[in-house]
């Protein structure tokens, strides 16, 4: 693509982040912002890794929980918070990953899966979680004395701020020498140590990296929805995840963005009209993205796209 | 009364027994796991659901056309396993040749609907299902009261579990399945029908986890959740005892049963938790599992 096209299309996509909030609820758009960036960092292990998490929610919750904490026990504000939370993702992410490399392929997923299941069960059990009640009533309180964020719209922008430099670290590690070392681990693990890479210290940083993107996402909404419950750090939250980067590709930046979009805007439109049958509409998508759509929407567009411009081209 | 560390011995051994009909399902559960992975490569997310719709069906069954607790025991299973022939042969045949990724996706899909569908139908309260009338009762040891009903699951789960390993590893059936497993190409020169296999595998892993859900049904709260609930620990059950191993899985399901009975005593808090800690201790010691290999 000429490179004309691709920064044109970007300030467009910018621009239409800037004015959103006009036309469409800022809430919402905030939500879908924090699970586009709990995608895009789910994504850094999945779709360049070649490490499929079913536990990434165990961060998602536990920032959201420390950072919903500490903003409404101490006299944190929402920043510092916000980065406690971030921070205390990274350092389970170091935990977790610590035990998850010490297994490949399918065993990665189950581990993660019942690592983040024991997780889940202390938050259910711990006093400052609020259990099944969740923690309600989260300050939104003022960014740098100034910035008030009990204001929808003053809070978007900050969301926003944070969702581009999250993304921005995402593409900047793809496309780093660190990246290709990633990509070249999913590809082919073994050759990648032979020719002298320590792959496990590089998937320990893949994970730690993606663990605390997925933390600032987390603490992010508990901000932005002033609670957080055990759905956060529930399987289904994984789950969502996982089908946000399948749905939208796995194979680009991008495509976790548009997944969570997509997903967001679904279960938006849905649980009000069918309840709990919304699971079985997930389930579904799942099923039929396995089948026929394994490279996503931003995958088959662009396939198709190509293939316009090949022809005209010849 | 006689105590242990302070714990009456008979809620001691109460609690074993509890712990051994939940290793029971642990143990039936990975079983299936283990020999649906070895054959088709593909780690089976809906075997809970599965377990759940044995159980639902079972209730379901007797309320509606007044079934037996001892018909469902075959029927169900049944019912199940030609579900699953008919899933592997359509829709799970698809994805061989991909990444065992898009497996544990596609059966994790498939688990959301199943356990979507019934929980719309029947929300998520239990579902009432009593003993059968000859099981009801209990055995009195003297040294502590064993429930009939429990010490019949018990059995029936280790006969069944055994059963299987014992036609695995000893019948020319058996033989055919395990070569298939290393080298289905080759077996399949031999003229034998490998697809065949591998729709009977995992028809029979289907049906041992229906089965499972037929044995639950009197003994726990049948509900749409409560296959999901069970599957995540099966999934550290088999991270600790390794899939490589048919023996291997029976024996770590029996046992984490145990300890987890044990810490319903001792330290009822961590009862939830304890099978991920011991999964995460393994992991740090045995990183390829108690009896598995790594691949």
């Amino acid at each position: 693509m000429p490179n004309i096209v691709k920064y044109g299309g970007y300030s467009l996509l910018l621009l239409a982040g800037i004015l959103a909030p006009l036309v469409i609820y800022p809430v919402f758009l905030m939500k879908a912002l924090c699970f586009a960036l709990f995608a895009c960092a789910f994504n850094l292990l999945l779709g360049y890794t070649g490490l499929l998490s079913f536990g990434h929610a165990a961060f998602f919750g536990t920032a959201g929980y420390i950072a919903g904490y500490l903003i409404k026990q101490s006299s944190f504000g929402p920043g510092l918070g916000i980065l406690s939370g971030t921070l205390a993702a990274g350092a389970l992410g170091l935990v977790v990953g610590n035990l998850v490399i010490r297994r490949q392929g399918i065993y990665f997923s189950m581990i993660t899966l019942a690592l983040a299941q024991l997780i889940y069960f202390l938050y259910l059990q711990a006093s400052f979680t609020g259990g099944e009640d969740g923690l309600q009533a989260i300050p939104r309180g003022r960014l740098f004395w100034f910035i008030n964020l009990e204001n929808d719209l003053t809070l978007y922008y900050v969301v926003l701020a944070i969702f581009l430099g999250g993304t921005l670290l995402v593409y900047r590690t793809i496309h780093s020498p660190f990246g290709q070392v990633l990509k070249a681990i999913r590809e082919n693990e073994a050759r990648a140590i032979s020719l002298g890479y320590d792959v496990n210290r590089y998937k320990l940083m893949a994970f730690v990296l993606s663990a605390t993107l997925s933390g600032l996402a987390g603490a992010t909404k508990a901000l932005v929805f002033t609670f957080v419950t055990l759905t956060d750090a529930h399987w289904h939250t994984s789950g969502d995840v996982v089908l946000m980067s399948l749905l939208g590709g796995m194979g680009s930046v991008s495509g976790p963005i548009v997944g969570a979009f997509s997903i967001v805007t679904l279960e938006n439109e849905l649980s009000d009209k069918v309840g709990s049958f919304v699971t079985v509409i997930i389930g579904a998508i799942f099923m039929v993205c396995v089948l026929v759509f394994r490279s996503g929407i931003v995958g088959e567009v662009s396939t198709l796209y190509r293939r316009v411009v090949g022809q005209r081209e010849q | 009364m006689t105590t242990i560390f302070g714990v009456p011995i008979t809620a001691l051994y109460g609690q074993l027994v509890v712990g051994l009909v939940n290793g029971c399902f642990y143990a039936m559960l990975s079983l299936g796991l283990s020999i649906i992975f070895g054959m088709l490569d593909i780690v089976n997310f809906a075997h809970g659901a599965f377990y759940m719709l044995g159980a639902v069906l079972t209730w379901f069954a007797f309320t509606q056309f007044g079934i037996s607790y001892w018909w469902a025991l075959l029927l169900v299973p049944l019912v199940l396993a030609a579900a699953g022939a008919i899933i592997e042969r359509s829709l799970l045949r698809r994805l061989y040749r991909l990444d065992p990724i898009y497996g544990l996706l596609f059966t994790f899909g498939l688990a959301l609907v199943l356990e979507g569908l019934l929980r719309y139908k029947y929300g998520v309260s239990g579902l009432p299902y009593s003993i059968p009338d000859n099981l009801q009762g209990v055995f009195n040891l003297g040294f502590m009261f064993l429930p009939k009903y429990r010490a019949w699951v018990v059995i029936a789960a280790l006969l069944v579990s055994l059963t299987t390993w014992l036609i695995i590893e000893k019948t020319s059936l058996g033989a055919y399945l395990r070569a298939a497993t290393e080298n289905p190409a080759l077996v399949g020169a031999f003229g034998i029908n490998v697809p065949a296999m591998t729709t009977i595998t995992y028809a029979v892993g289907v049906a041992l986890a229906g089965l499972a859900g037929v044995l639950a049904a009197p003994a726990t709260q049948i509900s749409p959740l409560m296959g999901s609930n069970l599957i995540i620990v099966v999934f550290a059950v088999v991270v600790i005892g390794g899939m490589g191993s048919i023996l291997g899985s029976i024996v770590t399901g029996l046992g984490l049963g145990l300890i987890e009975g044990l810490t319903k005593v001792f330290y009822p808090q961590a009862s939830s938790t304890m099978v991920f800690f011991i999964m995460a201790i393994v992991l740090l010691v045995r990183p390829a599992g108690l009896f598995g290999r790594e691949r």
